[in-house]
């Protein structure tokens, strides 16, 4: 197993409490341009600009607001969240206390992985440490009226619960599923008031905005991906882990660099993601191009995509939270699917039928679950039909 | 500005959550374009509402009217122009000008595709359902020209059947995940038996633990089965039973009309909602064979006396006997799911329940003695049988208490639904029907009997017996026709208070009780009517907080939405316009009638005279007409 050496990282070289001392000697509104000057983009994965978030969060009348830190590092594929929290907290738990001090909220929340509880105790530990230094509590840095403070709380397994929506009625105590959108949550989130919700690694990286300036950030990366991105490799290359790039990185450069040269294929962004052909490897991972939440796991030569796309769909199918119908369903059909290109019995007809249903999960499903669920199994069939399609059965 | 709707619920009760569309920039309203139709709406309106208002068809299903929104089966999805994705339009307030399109190839791909979809995991023939005809699921595949299972249909069943209720039965092989049922149980009537389980295509909606429907809190509302799609929930279905005792020679078969099926049966014939059939029914139930067809409502006047004196008795408790506790305010108990939701969630408070049975029980025990032994028949041969709007009436005639006759006081309850099945299967157009009577000895009963079928008519039937008997007047002196308006109506919880200010001489059946009135004299009577069990719980929290309801002398509560005529065993579907057009009828039929009150019934002055000798509330009374309940509470082993 590789381990992540992080101490190169940008992340290690910002010194902690500077972001928010800097903050805290702008007005909100100053604080949510330097944000939006920056074009800081959410790192879960939808890349949406967070100022714009912030920007609506701030403006909703509300006598309390939420800042909730989404750390339900679920996508198949991304670990890169828990080395943040292993690492940097701090820098995470002064983001969502800028971000507190932008929306005007007094309350933040971090909703941790049920998997990542061993991690629990030593966060605790950081929040203490911070209350006692007087970052988190009454008068954050002798500011007055300004009060913050961070609490944390437990998922419990459910990939579906990363989505904003259903975290929050996670957090409120009801199922993991999500909610019909609108409202936002920047509108009616927690307990029915205004709240952002942002991924561990956008927290961080609002902190190292406010230390470093916004042009530092925005010159990084291309015209409408600044920036950068910690990226979660895994599978057929040399050095797997976690690996701080620039946005606008073509998977030819990254593969390069993690001694995945000989990939016959690229999943780009998780389960949820796209599964991206050798001939395509000159793409960029960036939000124009190819998103990701920073997933990328190498396909070598030798590995099977229908296999690939089989564990995909197994993953989908098992969590769906099975409130609306294409998903629910869909994910089922595409897996029995796969099944048949197994077993040789899938006729083109029927395959065409099941991209078909692909689109209407993506058109027509509640949530972003099913609406990108059925890209893994899309893009495969679009890139290795060959390679699927005129099974014989194993012999039993 | 800000704006409110009913938004989105997996558990909560809708009114905790209302969301809030909160900005100082929202405009008040805006302009929608649909299709080639532009209509101004309300900020908050959904796309689906606002469609409907143009005259746009969008297809629905998880979507009803009397439940906060899910969007979750996504039929309804809709194009809005410039949005990725395709929008829920049952679930997508309004708050910006938006161009919208009903019908492209995405919107018809995608609708067919869900359907596909529900049909791929429904097990079932349509040929072989009690809701052949009257499917949405059904008639959705007929909209969208369904005619193969693209996605392939299930073999063969995944659950098995759960009967165990006395109501209310669950095939979930034929649910399609719409969670209505859910939605209805915890939002509607704030019960909540029902849930979702798992998650995928493993998801079911259980009970508690996954037990058996009959060992649950479930209190047989009915509501659930009135607010299904598909044939996944049905009443306890016992026509078989019935039929069989009708073919039967030695069995004297008895049949007693509850107002509300009456007014709402014909629509299980084609006909509007609000055409009562009363007379025809007589006529169609004779037919099929039953001996006798008797009016509920003769009970239901039976039940305003028993009732009122039980409740006159506790007044005076209070007011004369000075009694600490007299356990007032009192609580109607004619609604058998209101009386098994209080025995589940108040049970503290069975005290105040009204002991007297409902009026199809009381009918039962009148049947299997006073009218058995009027006509000679032995009551071992006589079958009763219950025409009732109500599912929970076939779990009320189950009580191992309702046997005071000696004998199983009401043997069945037959729903509307189930009572036209027969009524078809027997090859009869009702609404052609020629009239006929009710027979004797109980005749046709009064406008009193007849109002019990919507909410407030259980209170309007007492007050104006009350104000007759007690005051000494008439009613029409207070109200125009007789009509207590107040009562009425359709608003959850309503007040009524009417100051006694002077009272007349002790009538005759009631001599027996106090000597005058004069006691009651300058007192107000206050009364409440609550209906559907999340109203009741209002009223009940509200009693024990020690608030308004709590000065209430007596209460009227209907499990259902709109009462008896909105009851479980009703033609489904329903909806508020549903529910106004039957309590129209009932209450033109009310207006109809030449005796209006209880207690001028003359069937009603001759059992008292000839077999309750001992007077309403007596000893005999008492053993045939009342009852005791049992403590349930909320933990279920």
């Amino acid at each position: 197993m590789k381990t992540t050496d992080t101490s190169k990282m940008t992340f290690a070289q910002v010194e902690s409490q500077r972001g928010l001392e800097s903050a805290l000697k702008m007005q909100p509104d100053e604080v949510r341009r330097t944000i939006a000057d920056s074009g800081l983009k959410g790192r879960g994965g939808a890349g949406f600009p967070t100022s714009t978030k912030w920007n609506f969060a701030a403006e909703t009348v509300g006598d309390l607001k939420y800042v909730v830190c989404n750390a339900d590092e679920g996508e198949p594929g991304t670990f890169k969240d828990r080395v943040i929290l292993t690492d940097f907290s701090d820098l995470v738990f002064e983001g969502m206390t800028i971000g507190g001090h932008a929306i005007g909220a007094s309350k933040g929340i971090v909703y941790l992985r049920g998997e990542y509880t061993y991690l629990r105790q030593l966060l605790e530990g950081k929040l203490e440490e911070r209350r006692r230094t007087g970052l988190l509590g009454k008068n954050v840095l002798g500011t007055s009226g300004f009060d913050f403070d961070i609490e944390i709380r437990m998922g419990a397994g459910a990939y579906v619960c990363g989505e904003e929506t259903a975290l929050i009625e996670s957090l409120e105590g009801q199922r993991g599923e999500p909610r019909n959108r609108p409202p936002f949550p920047v509108n009616t989130g927690f307990m029915g008031r205004p709240t952002i919700v942002n991924n561990v690694e956008t927290f961080a990286w609002v902190t190292c905005i406010l230390v470093k300036g916004s042009k530092w950030f925005e010159k990084i990366g291309t015209e409408t991906s600044h920036g950068l991105k910690l990226f979660s490799v895994s599978g057929d290359c040399r050095a797997s882990g976690v690996f701080e790039f620039p946005l606008g990185i073509t998977i030819k450069e990254l593969l390069k660099k993690v001694g995945g040269e000989n990939a016959k294929a690229v999943q780009v962004g998780g389960a949820a993601g796209h599964c991206v052909p050798a001939s395509e490897f000159g793409r960029a991972i960036a939000f124009e191009d190819l998103s990701t939440g920073g997933s990328i796991i190498v396909f070598g030569p030798g590995r099977d995509m229908l296999h690939v796309a089989q564990n995909f769909m197994e993953f989908f199918k098992d969590e769906s939270c099975g409130q609306c119908t294409p998903c629910r369903e869909g994910n089922a059909r595409l897996l029995e699917g796969i099944e048949m290109l197994e077993q040789g019995n899938c006729s083109m007809k029927y395959l065409r039928d099941l991209c078909r249903l692909g689109e209407t999960m993506q058109l027509a499903s509640k949530c972003g679950l099913g609406q990108s669920s059925p890209n893994a199994f899309l893009s495969i069939v679009e890139h290795f039909k060959d390679e699927i399609m005129g099974r014989i059965p194993a012999a039993c | 500005m800000s704006h409110s709707f009913k938004q989105d619920c997996s558990r909560a009760p809708t009114s905790l959550r209302v969301q809030k569309i909160n900005s100082p920039t929202l405009q008040v309203a805006v302009t929608v374009h649909i299709d080639d139709r532009e209509i101004e709406v309300p900020v908050g309106t959904t796309i689906l509402e606002a469609a409907r208002q143009v005259g746009i068809h969008i297809p629905t299903l998880c979507f009803h009217e009397d439940l906060c929104v899910a969007g979750v089966c996504r039929i309804c999805v809709v194009e809005v122009e410039g949005h990725r994705n395709l929008e829920a339009a049952c679930a997508y307030p309004i708050t910006a000008p938006i161009t919208v399109r009903t019908h492209t190839r995405k919107v018809r791909m995608a609708r067919r595709h869900i359907l596909d979809l529900m049909l791929s995991e429904h097990y079932g023939e349509c040929y072989a359902c009690f809701r052949n005809n009257n499917c949405e699921l059904q008639a959705l595949a007929q909209e969208y020209g369904v005619d193969f299972f693209r996605f392939g249909h299930p073999e063969k069943p995944r659950y098995e059947i759960d009967r165990s209720s006395h109501s209310v039965i669950r095939d979930m092989d034929k649910c399609i995940l719409c969670r209505r049922c859910v939605r209805t149980c915890i939002d509607l009537q704030e019960v909540g038996v029902l849930e979702v389980d798992k998650r995928s295509n493993q998801s079911k909606i259980i009970t508690f633990g996954d037990k058996p429907l009959g060992d649950v809190i479930c209190i047989n509302c009915g509501q659930c089965i009135n607010r299904c799609p598909t044939g996944a929930l049905r009443a306890n279905d016992p026509t078989d039973e019935v039929w069989a005792a009708i073919d039967d020679p030695s069995k004297h078969v008895v049949i007693q009309t509850a107002p509300s099926p009456r007014a709402g049966i014909g629509e299980c014939f084609g006909l509007e909602p609000g055409v009562p059939l009363t007379f025809e029914m007589n006529t169609a139930l004779k037919e099929c064979g039953f001996d006798k067809v008797f009016d509920t409502n003769f009970a239901a006047d039976l039940t305003i006396i028993e009732e009122g004196t039980e409740l006159l008795l506790r007044l005076h408790k209070a007011l004369v006997e000075q009694d600490a506790a007299p356990a007032l305010p009192q609580f109607t108990s004619c609604s058998p799911g209101w009386v098994k939701y209080l025995e589940h969630f108040y049970p503290e408070y069975i005290p105040n329940l009204s002991s007297a049975k409902s009026p199809q029980q009381m009918f039962g025990s009148v049947i299997k003695t006073y009218y058995a032994q009027l006509n000679d028949i032995d009551p071992q041969d006589i079958v009763t049988v219950a025409l009732m709007p109500c599912s929970a009436k076939k779990f009320e005639c189950n009580r191992p208490e309702m046997c005071d006759s000696g004998f199983k006081d009401i043997d069945y309850g037959l729903t509307t639904r189930e009572l036209a099945q027969m009524i078809s299967e027997a090859g009869i157009d009702l609404p052609a029907m020629p009239k006929s009577d009710f027979d004797d000895p109980f005749g046709t009963a009064t406008g009193s009997g007849v109002i019990f079928g919507a909410t407030g008519g259980v209170m309007e039937a007492a007050l104006r017996s009350v104000i007759e008997l007690v005051c000494g007047i008439k009613v029409e002196d207070l109200f125009e026709h007789a009509d207590i308006i107040p009562v009425r109506g359709f608003e959850g919880i309503r007040f009524m208070e009417l100051p006694i200010k002077k009272t007349g001489p002790v009538p005759e059946l009631l001599a027996g009780l106090v000597d005058d009135w004069t006691w009651l004299e300058g007192a107000t009577l206050k009364v409440a009517v609550a209906h559907g069990t999340a109203n009741a719980k209002k009223v009940m929290d509200d009693i024990k907080a020690g608030g308004r309801c709590s000065e209430c002398h007596f209460i009227e509560f209907m499990a259902c939405p709109g009462g008896c005529l909105g009851g479980g065993g009703q033609p489904i579907p329903t909806s508020p316009a549903i529910r106004e057009a039957r309590a129209k009828a009932i209450y033109a039929e009310d207006a109809a009638y030449e005796i209006r009150k209880s207690h001028e019934n003359p069937a009603i002055t001759k059992i008292y005279g000839e077999f309750l000798t001992d007077g309403p509330g007596g000893l005999l009374s008492h053993k045939l007409l009342h009852t005791q309940y049992t403590p349930r509470g909320k933990y279920i082993v």
